[in-house]
Order: C-alpha cells, then sequence, then structure tokens
C-alpha cells in the first residue's frame, strides 16, 4: 500500500518540486505498519456498528421472553456430513429437566435454519430517518423467518448478539465524548498554559498537579453513586461522560503543554513572529498543523481507557443503567461465579470490549511512531 | 534537595485540607441524605419508620446542621483521630475499615512484587532480544493484558478454576478462619488464597511495566558506555545486569508511589467481583447507602495515599537517579 509510483499518463504534469504534506508523510509511515492497518479496519468496522446496529442487529434487543432464556450460542456452520454447504445453524429444543426443573437446551441437527442475508426484520429509522427493515442477515427462509441467537440469550431471553450491537453505540460513543470533552479542555488549557507561561501557566499546572493527585477510580465511583436514580436515561450519559472527561484530561493537556513549549522556541516560529504574523496566525496555521498528528494519537490512545472506565462503572451498576445498553451493562448479568458457570457466554461483551481496546491501542501506538519523524 | 523535600512535607496539611472538601463535597453531592435512603430501603423491604424517630436520628447524626458544621464536626473528629460512626453499620469507622484496609495493602503489596518479579525479567529479555519471536509474544501477551478489564480476567479464572478444579476460589480466607484471630494458621490460610487476586490485580500492571522497561533498556543498550563495556569484554549477560538495566529500571522503582495507589483503586472492582474483605465492597456500599461519613472517610484514605505515593516516588527518582536535578519545584 505504500507503494507511491505514479501512473504515467501523470509523469507529464510531474511539478518540478515535490511537496508531499506532513500528514501524508504520516500516513505513508503508518502504513507499513501491517498490524496497526488491521486495527484501523476493526475499528471502522466497531464504528460502523455504532453508527448503525438496528442494522447489523439480529432481533429487537429489548424484546424479552422468559420461555427462551438462557440459549447457548448457535453456532454458524458451513460444513454439514462433510461437505462444505451455505452457511446455516442447527435449531435448538428446549427440554425441562424433570429432576431440576431447568430448562435444557439441545441442538435438532434435523432442523437446518440457512443464514441469509439482508431479509426483512423488526422495522426501525437507519441513522434515525430512513425507514427500513432489512437486516444484515437473518435465518430460515423468506416465508418463515427463524430467530437464531448466534451469541446465545441472556436471563431474560434477549438476544445477546444484537444486544452487542446497540451496546456498542453507547460504549464507543461515551469513549469518544468524554475523550472529546477531555481534548478541548486539555488542548484549550494546555494551549494556553504553554504559550502564555508565566503565573497563568503555574496555575493551570498546580490544578493539574492536584487532579492527577486524586485516585480516579473511588472518585468516579462517588461522583457517578451521586447521580439521582430518577435521571432519565440521556441525562446519566451524558453526566458520566463528564465525570469520566473531568479527570481525563489532564494528560492530554501536559502533552499539548510540552508541545506548545518546545515549539515556541523553533525557528519556523520566531521566524513567523519576525515577518509579523498575528498570535492567532502562528497558533493555529503553523503551530497546531505541527503537533496535530500527536494529538490524534494521543486521543486514539485515550479513547480505549475511557471505554474501559465506563465499562469499569456499569459493571459495578453506577454507570449506564437498564435499560439502557452498554457492555458494561451486559456485563452486570454476569457479575457473580454462579452465573458464570450457567451461562459462560455472557463473558461475551467482554469479549468485545478486549478486542475493541486492543485495536484502538494498536492503532494509536501505529499513528505515534508515525506521526515522529525521528522513530525508524 | 532537603528543601524540596520540607517544601512538598509543608504542601501536605494544605492538599489534605483541600482533599477533605472534595471528599465531603462528593458524598454530599447526592441528593437527599442516609436517612431518606435508608427509609426508601425500609420501604422497599415492607417496613415502615415512625417519622419522629427519623427526625430523632437526624437530629443525633448532626443531618439537621447545615453542611459546614457537618463538615467542621467531622474534620475536627478526624483530627483527634476520631474516624466517626458509620450510620449504617452502627459500628466505629475505624473498626470496619481497619482490618479491611491491613487486607487491601498487603493484596496490593503482593501484587506489585508479583508485576515487577514477571515486568522486569520479561522487559529485560524482550529487549536483548529485540524481534525474537518471544519478543513478539510478550508484546502481544502486553496489548491484551493492557486490554483486559481485570475484573473480566477475575471472572474467567475463577470459572476455569471452578469448572475444570472443582474450586471456589472467592475471598480471602477460609470460612473457619474468617472471623478467626490473627494467627500462623490464619496467616498460611491468607497466603493460600492471595495468589488468584494477586495476579489478577498485577496483570495490567506487568504489561505496562514491561513495556517501559523494554523502551527504556533498548535506548540504554545503544549508549556508548554500553559499547565500552563490552569492549573492554564483559559477559553480554553480566554487562546488562550490571550497567544498563540499573538505569533502565530505575524509573520503574521511582514510580511506585503513582503505582501503588494505582493498583489500590483498581483493586476495589477485583474485590467486589471474587468478594474479598477488602475496602472496596465497603466502599461501594457505603456508596449506594449514603453511609456518607463511611464513604468520605475511605475516599480521603485513598487520597491520602496517592499524595504520599507521589511525594515517595519524587524522593526516589532524585535518590536513584543523580542526574536528575531538581529545579524550582
Amino acid at each position: 500500500m505504500s507503494d507511491v509510483a505514479l501512473p504515467v499518463a501523470d509523469r507529464a504534469k510531474e511539478p518540478s518540486v515535490y511537496v508531499t504534506p506532513a500528514w501524508k508523510l504520516t500516513w505513508l509511515r503508518f502504513t507499513k505498519h501491517k498490524l496497526g492497518v488491521v486495527c484501523l479496519w476493526i475499528v471502522v468496522l466497531i464504528t460502523l456498528m455504532a453508527l448503525m446496529p438496528e442494522f447489523f442487529s439480529a432481533a429487537d434487543p429489548n424484546v424479552t421472553s422468559a420461555r427462551l432464556a438462557y440459549i447457548p450460542p448457535q453456532p454458524v456452520r458451513i460444513i454439514r456430513d462433510g461437505h462444505l454447504v451455505r452457511p446455516f445453524v442447527y435449531g435448538v429444543e428446549g427440554q425441562r429437566n424433570q429432576r431440576t426443573l431447568k430448562m435444557e437446551w439441545v441442538q435438532d441437527t434435523d432442523v437446518v435454519l440457512p443464514l441469509r442475508l439482508f431479509p426483512r426484520g423488526y422495522a426501525y429509522r437507519l441513522f434515525g430517518v430512513i425507514p427500513t427493515d432489512r437486516h444484515l442477515f437473518g435465518f430460515g427462509t423468506a416465508e418463515q423467518p427463524v430467530t437464531a441467537n448466534i451469541l446465545g440469550t441472556d436471563r431474560l431471553g434477549r438476544d445477546q448478539w444484537s444486544r452487542l450491537m446497540y451496546g456498542t453505540r453507547i460504549s464507543l460513543s461515551i469513549g469518544l465524548v468524554a475523550v472529546l470533552i477531555s481534548t478541548v479542555l486539555g488542548i484549550v488549557l494546555g494551549g494556553i498554559s504553554g504559550y502564555f507561561g508565566g503565573w497563568v501557566d503555574n496555575l493551570i499546572q498546580r490544578l493539574i498537579d492536584l487532579l492527577q493527585a486524586i485516585p480516579a477510580i473511588p472518585v468516579w465511583l462517588a461522583l457517578s453513586a451521586a447521580l439521582p436514580r430518577t435521571w432519565p436515561v440521556t441525562w446519566v450519559y451524558f453526566a458520566i461522560t463528564v465525570i469520566l472527561a473531568l479527570l481525563g484530561w489532564t494528560r492530554l493537556a501536559r502533552e499539548v503543554r510540552g508541545r506548545f513549549l518546545s515549539l515556541r522556541e523553533e525557528d519556523f516560529v520566531t521566524a513567523a513572529r519576525l515577518v509579523g504574523a498575528s498570535q492567532g496566525r502562528i497558533i493555529f496555521s503553523h503551530m497546531v498543523p505541527s503537533f496535530a498528528s500527536h494529538i490524534i494519537a494521543a486521543v486514539t490512545l485515550a479513547v480505549p481507557l475511557m471505554i474501559l472506565n465506563e465499562t469499569f462503572l456499569s459493571f459495578l451498576g453506577l454507570g449506564m443503567r437498564p435499560p439502557a445498553i452498554s457492555w458494561g451493562v451486559m456485563l452486570q448479568e454476569a457479575q457473580n461465579l454462579q452465573s458464570v458457570v450457567n451461562a459462560p457466554w455472557l463473558l461475551i461483551p467482554g469479549v468485545f470490549v478486549i478486542i475493541t481496546v486492543l485495536a484502538l491501542n494498536i492503532l494509536g501506538d501505529g499513528l505515534r511512531d508515525a506521526a515522529d519523524p525521528y522513530s525508524h | 534537595m532537603h528543601w524540596f523535600i520540607i517544601k512538598r512535607l509543608l504542601l501536605l496539611p494544605f492538599l489534605l485540607l483541600i482533599f477533605s472538601i472534595v471528599s465531603f463535597a462528593l458524598i454530599q453531592a447526592p441528593p437527599g441524605d442516609f436517612l431518606t435512603s435508608y427509609v426508601a430501603e425500609l420501604a422497599a423491604g415492607g417496613t415502615s419508620i415512625d417519622q419522629a424517630e427519623i427526625e430523632a436520628l437526624r437530629t443525633r447524626y448532626g443531618l439537621d446542621q447545615p453542611i459546614y458544621v457537618q463538615y467542621g464536626r467531622w474534620v475536627g473528629n478526624l483530627l483527634r483521630g476520631d474516624l466517626g460512626v458509620s450510620l449504617e453499620w452502627r459500628r466505629p469507622n475505624s473498626e470496619l475499615i481497619g482490618e479491611r484496609l491491613v487486607l487491601t495493602l498487603i493484596l496490593t503489596t503482593f501484587s506489585l512484587l508479583f508485576t515487577w518479579a514477571v515486568a522486569i525479567p520479561i522487559g529485560i529479555f524482550s529487549a536483548t532480544r529485540q524481534y525474537s519471536l518471544l519478543d513478539y509474544v510478550f508484546t502481544i501477551l502486553n496489548y491484551i493484558g493492557l486490554a483486559t478489564p481485570n475484573f473480566m480476567l477475575a471472572l474467567v479464572l475463577m470459572w476455569v478454576a471452578f469448572d475444570k478444579f472443582g474450586v471456589t476460589v472467592t475471598g480471602l480466607f477460609s470460612p473457619q478462619y474468617l472471623d478467626a484471630a490473627w494467627s500462623w494458621a490464619r496467616v498460611g490460610d491468607l497466603l493460600s488464597h492471595i495468589w488468584l487476586p494477586m495476579i489478577v490485580l498485577g496483570v495490567a500492571g506487568t504489561a505496562q511495566i514491561a513495556r517501559v522497561v523494554r523502551a527504556n533498556l533498548l535506548d540504554e543498550l545503544s549508549k556508548p558506555y554500553t559499547e565500552m563495556a563490552r569492549a573492554k569484554g564483559l559477559p553480554e549477560w553480566r554487562l546488562v545486569i550490571k550497567y544498563p538495566t540499573r538505569v533502565a529500571i530505575a524509573p520503574v522503582v521511582s514510580t511506585l508511589g503513582w503505582y501503588f495507589p494505582q493498583l489500590l483503586s483498581g483493586g476495589l472492582v477485583v474485590s467486589v467481583v471474587m468478594s474479598l474483605p477488602t475496602i472496596g465492597p465497603l466502599l461501594l456500599r457505603a456508596l449506594v447507602g449514603q453511609d456518607m461519613y463511611l464513604a468520605g472517610t475511605i475516599i480521603l484514605i485513598f487520597c491520602m495515599l496517592a499524595v504520599l505515593g507521589a511525594l515517595v516516588s519524587d524522593i526516589l527518582l532524585v535518590v536513584l537517579d543523580p542526574r536528575i536535578k531538581l529545579e524550582s519545584a
């Protein structure tokens, strides 16, 4: 992908001087990092899920059915009787154990439910606007669609896969919004601190010292416990993001300040000042572009931390609360050993958390290395 | 150097004052007070409580006073070493926190030692055998370790232990030692339980520190003094251990003061999942039940440990690496 050979037709228009903007150099270096590129694709896929969970889901995530509780995952298979066939799942049948009175689900290998792409399902509005009822996949035939739970169902018989898709929206967006808020705070305060120096710098640095000395998790717990139980879901959502951002901006501010301090002494900034550029112009058209890639990398590395923190809070019952769906809320179902032993598939949202955080971390590291012109 | 320490020590009371205000503000933030949530809990349980009795309790706990009076009383008592009484447990906070705090500190110390014992050798190995197969394996394991929420790891390990070996690995003691007095047998019992929470708690930090050691050592290995030692004919492993490693692990050791409180906070969630008799479950319960003085005291203790930790780190940083100069700090 790093191949930059120009097509022959373009050779004629070759400019006499090559100018490659910094972001393009960064991008070229980044694409050499194969694992980073794979992770970029994973992040794109997860973002798509967060943007349109309705399309990716197979069933309404809020429909409960006690009869269908704790169905184990029905894996998608492609081999039947030793032959490669169209992807399908086997049907399941519930039998009540006469001794324990527990529902036991057994696979019925006579019932074959073929996988279908883009079937009709429950109606929804794509991006909240376009009304449609198409989904990514479904099972059974067009006349007789059957709900199969590829990741099993939970205590209330809700389809885990569909809930995961909806959970992606909240978990990912909380991470992004919280980081966005802390980025703005960090850039503004860090920038002011680094550019102006003096007592302003001192004041902001002491504030950062103070905030960094506060142990984050107990304070987050206390702040989220302070949210009134009666608040609607959206309010809780915004409150949680603000709570996460409140202690999260300090690291970014430090980084921005450091960049500003070192850039302030650079020759090109002095040159700009000497030719009479205004302060705003120096900051925004000379200094910001030269550390923008670092900020992007730092932000990418901050998002997974926020996602983990939201998962912690919700897992303890202090973050998002049902009926909202987030990965942490889903993991609450697996809070003790008993439920995990009963239904190990309830831990699957945790696997999603790990994959997302992993991908974002590797992506962020790749971007950071690519953004540093002195790395090799 | 001495001036630096004295300055920082003089700053401590000021910081504690700020933290006490923050802690108090945090526990005052929820609407209502302990009694309203107590009444709600009773109502949910089907019992009710006389209005006059509520008022009597409110006066007794001083909840009817203005906020600054409540704050003044709380801090005043703290200064005299009185941590107050838990509203919910009707027992002195010092009694509730005491043993749990000791166990929390023991667990955290074990995790810290585990982290170093695993992370430093891995870091050294990865740096000296850069781009070897094992280096890649460790790098991938590090990423996974960083990405796994520790409660998830706890749940998976508990599940595996139960499913494969049929043992339930919750708590820090066997039932017969739970409320027993301290004895060698009890210590032994603790040691036989502590290893799993110790590993769970230490994994994320291990990943982080192994990365730091690897990066630092790689920097040091390419420096002229290493080349010089090699030219003198020092055996490779002795050279690595003797010079660059010491420089590479100095920052790791000196960040102990930051890492310790971080482990302490991380332990909150793990101890809830593994039902450990540590501070975590107590704090969570106190926060949900608005047992304000108990919650406030615990948060203040956490803040204090964090500040002390940062101070210890700053001092160690200078002691271990004489090249670091303390300027205006």
